[in-house]
């Protein structure tokens, strides 16, 4: 039985009495403990995927499921929004215990695991800090400890760094690889940065342009923990790195 | 960037300084008709002499204490419908041809219906202040609740906020700022609306002092009415200011 489970999932969108496909017959499965990186051109429905497993958005036709291991009272999935995710009247401590105050559970859990996660992205000093006050990439930690916090089934993470240099990509990447090798969660994650997805994914898949299909399966072997450098110098990396850039560039052009 | 500030400070205490300096000037000598503009020392000597009579506090103290109540009167109501219409768009279609209907009709204009409905007690005057303070408030609040960026109705959501967990910790710290800037209005409004009140139909207050004494050509008494009002509209709204920031530290 594996962790994630889509079936026959697609959805439609209704746009001036015209319908738009954005997702077509997506069909997956994802391994407990997996990283697994949904790789597409802009506007590929990636982001309506991961939202309809937010449950943000409900599918046209097809089935999501998620198995549930913990207790009933863990929740299924936390997200990590794109920037401006970080609500800007609550401090960074209390964003972080955002998930766990929602779910009313005990005040000193709730202390304990926020503390935990803030000494984990390093801003155990700017807790009582509201967002106007940090970096982007601070803002991004914050958004990160919060999901992880939360202690979900599965992690969902739509573009989290897209917004942020590249120095700060890097030390955030590596941040977040840390951080999910000591939980072990079960990650998708959105991007559309091939780099970002070889250097943290276990498995890529390709999506195509819109209607969103997934047309290519890529596992990533290489070992763990990974660097930048790592990535980079890899032949076989750089063999799958030039597969997937072909393969985005014959899709942008098709919708061109 | 120390002295640049008092440069700045200096300027901005300079103007209002030199304004009553050249009243005073024109005034003493005769080029402003003394009858109609006495010279600010003389408004002054009156402000000090109605004060000590202790005729100046009761007229302020009914005038604050309408706005006060009309204030509270208005406010809360529009924060309420306000906070319903933002966050559920049924109340929206119904309340919003109510407020478009009544917006633009100047309260005073309505002071005969309110004095018909509530007499000419103190209860029509509360009422005069409460709704023209009530419409600012009503669609700021809404507006503000309106605007509140989406990806935060995502996270509250994606994290299981219930609805009373959604109103406390998004939809009303994230329309407030907005909504102060409704109640800063409100507020402006209000004390527009009590002076004029008071002129039409009222025994006392601050709005009565300054008629009464035009009427009896008793201008410098006029005048404290009118610096009482400046001083008051500026003192409201420093309070709303600290308000504010008390209320919103993390903008």
């Amino acid at each position: 039985m594996s962790k994630i489970q889509i079936k026959q999932l697609s959805k439609k969108f209704k746009k001036r009495n015209k319908y738009i496909e954005a997702l077509d017959q997506i069909h997956l499965s994802i391994q407990e403990g997996e990283f697994v990186c949904l790789l597409g051109p802009s506007g590929c429905g990636k982001t309506t995927l991961l939202r309809i497993l937010a449950g943000l958005e409900v599918p046209t036709t097809g089935e999501v499921n998620i198995q549930q291991e913990g207790s009933s009272k863990t929740p299924i999935q936390s997200m990590v929004f794109q920037e401006n995710g970080v609500i800007p009247w609550l401090t960074v401590e209390e964003n972080v215990a955002f998930g766990l105050k929602m779910r009313h559970l005990p005040s000193s859990y709730i202390k304990e695991q926020t503390e935990h996660y803030l000494r984990k992205v390093g801003l155990i000093n700017f807790k009582k800090l509201y967002p106007k006050e940090l970096s982007g990439g601070m803002k991004q930690r914050v958004s990160i400890a919060r999901a992880f916090a939360n202690d979900p089934e599965i992690l969902l993470m739509d573009e989290p760094f897209a917004a942020l240099d590249e120095q700060n990509k890097f030390i955030l990447q590596e941040e977040l690889l840390s951080i999910w090798q000591e939980t072990k969660k079960t990650v998708l994650f959105i991007t559309h940065s091939i780099d970002e997805a070889l250097l943290l994914s276990d498995r890529i898949l390709l999506m195509s342009a819109q209607p969103g299909k997934i047309v290519r399966d890529i596992p990533i072997r290489l070992e763990r923990p990974r660097t930048i450098e790592q990535v980079r110098s890899d032949p076989e990396i750089t063999n799958t790195f030039l597969e997937i850039w072909e393969h985005l560039q014959k899709e942008v052009k098709q919708t061109r | 960037m120390k002295t640049k500030l008092s440069i700045q400070q200096l300027i901005t205490i300079s103007s209002p300084l030199i304004l009553l300096l050249l009243w005073e000037i024109l005034s003493q000598t005769n080029i402003l008709d003394a009858r109609f503009f006495p010279p600010p020392t003389v408004i002054l000597q009156t402000l000090i002499e109605l004060g000590e009579s202790g005729e100046l506090f009761q007229h302020v103290s009914v005038s604050l204490v309408r706005i006060l109540l009309g204030f509270l009167l208005g406010v809360l109501p529009a924060i309420c419908i306000g906070l319903l219409m933002g966050m559920y768009k049924h109340f929206k279609y119904f309340f919003s041809p109510i407020v478009m209907i009544f917006m633009p009709i100047p309260t005073l204009a309505m002071l005969p219906i309110i004095l018909i409905l509530f007499g000419i007690g103190e209860f029509s005057k509360i009422v005069t202040i409460a709704i023209s303070v009530f419409f600012p408030v009503v669609i700021n609040t809404a507006a503000g609740v309106a605007n509140i960026d989406r990806i935060y109705l995502d996270v509250a959501k994606n994290y299981q906020a219930s609805a009373k967990d959604f109103f406390l910790k998004i939809a009303l710290p994230g329309a407030l700022p907005v909504m102060l800037e409704g109640i800063q209005m409100g507020q402006a409004i209000a004390l527009l609306t009590i002076v004029a009140a008071e002129m039409i139909g009222a025994t006392s207050g601050i709005g009565y002092l300054i008629w009464m004494n035009y009427k009896a050509f008793l201008l410098p008494e006029m005048y404290v009415g009118l610096v009482l009002i400046s001083f008051f509209g500026y003192l409201f709204s420093l309070l709303l200011r600290g308000l504010e920031r008390k209320l919103l530290p993390w903008k």
